[in-house]
């Protein structure tokens, strides 16, 4: 299995670290809202399909990446970094030729 | 006791500590494996005096790439893994943002001191903190390929760009300093063991140690 890290193009899935279910939101850290923080601990859709997925390239350049995954067939429909700012995202070959 | 002199680790002008070579039980200049017919790699210490890590805050990765084109002279290509060697000096990005840069004298931080300022991004000097082993020769590739799971054909791996990847948890940052010649960067606390490894796999095409 593939995944194709938008600064170190595709790479082996053993150089990849699973950091859990991309839909969740936190709530502020003060939040009061047990109900909220349930939710952020526990709930899951667990859908038999297309899934929003947090993962780390940590065996390479160790990017937190947002990745979407079929859970039915581990395809891999699309790759970005989580935070915005780098936005020179997608491989280039590099070098000074 | 009050008036004791400052011990010399506490003098401003102390000079670092001579470097000694991880690989300096393990280093065994000359041929070895299945050289009868004929050496296909070579493998080599370069020790570069100075190594260092920089690493840009969001948005300012453009502002270091001309801090570091300033100050080493070289011509480091924007772009995903992009680099440059000219053989006494390489740069290449290794992550987003961060970049490695090395140069075969020592003293490079303090080059880099006052450009690179905190507005920037921030410098870390690994010199001591990593190995950096060169392999070249027509096998070069082939016995990379052994250890490392990415491409390393010319059209995918160019001249001068720079890849991060590991060999059994020892990360590894590797550059193409040459059409068959690759720099590896490896931390230095597993550089012996790498350096074995290297060996081993070079074997079977016949390695020589400069």
């Amino acid at each position: 299995m593939l995944i194709t890290c938008p600064y170190c193009g595709p790479r082996d899935v053993i150089e990849f670290t699973y950091q859990g279910d991309g839909n969740r939101t936190r709530p502020q850290p003060a939040s009061q809202d047990l109900d909220a923080w349930n939710a952020y601990v526990y709930d899951r859709l667990n859908p038999a399909g297309d899934h929003n997925e947090i993962w780390q390239h940590s065996g390479g350049c160790r990017a937190h990446l947002r990745i979407v995954r079929n859970t039915l067939t581990h395809e891999i429909l699309s790759t970005a970094f989580a935070r915005g700012g780098h936005k020179s995202a997608g491989h280039k070959a590099g070098g000074n030729q | 006791m009050a008036d004791r002199q400052l011990p010399e680790r506490q003098s401003p002008e102390r000079q670092l500590p001579e470097r000694l070579s991880p690989l300096e039980p393990v280093y065994h200049p000359g041929s070895h494996g299945n050289f009868e017919h004929g050496v296909d790699v070579i493998l080599s210490e370069t020790r570069p005096g100075s190594i260092l890590q920089l690493a840009a805050w969001p948005g300012e990765e453009k502002r270091l790439i001309d801090a570091i084109r300033k100050v080493t002279g070289l011509a480091l290509p924007d772009g995903a893994g992009g680099g440059i060697s000219n053989g006494g000096r390489a740069a290449f990005g290794f992550a987003p943002g961060k970049f490695t840069v090395v140069d075969e004298a020592e003293g490079l931080a303090a080059a880099f001191a006052g450009v690179v300022t905190p507005a920037i991004g921030t410098l870390t000097d690994l010199s001591h903190g990593r190995t950096a082993i060169r392999i070249a020769g027509p096998k070069a590739e082939w016995v990379l390929a052994k250890f490392f799971a990415i491409d390393f054909a010319l059209p995918a791996f160019p001249l001068g760009a720079g890849r991060s990847t590991n060999h059994h948890d020892v990360f590894a940052q590797i550059q193409r300093s040459g059409a068959d010649q690759f720099d590896i960067y490896v931390f230095r606390s597993f550089a012996r063991s790498f350096w074995k490894a290297l060996c081993h796999a070079s074997e079977e095409v016949g390695y020589e140690v400069h």
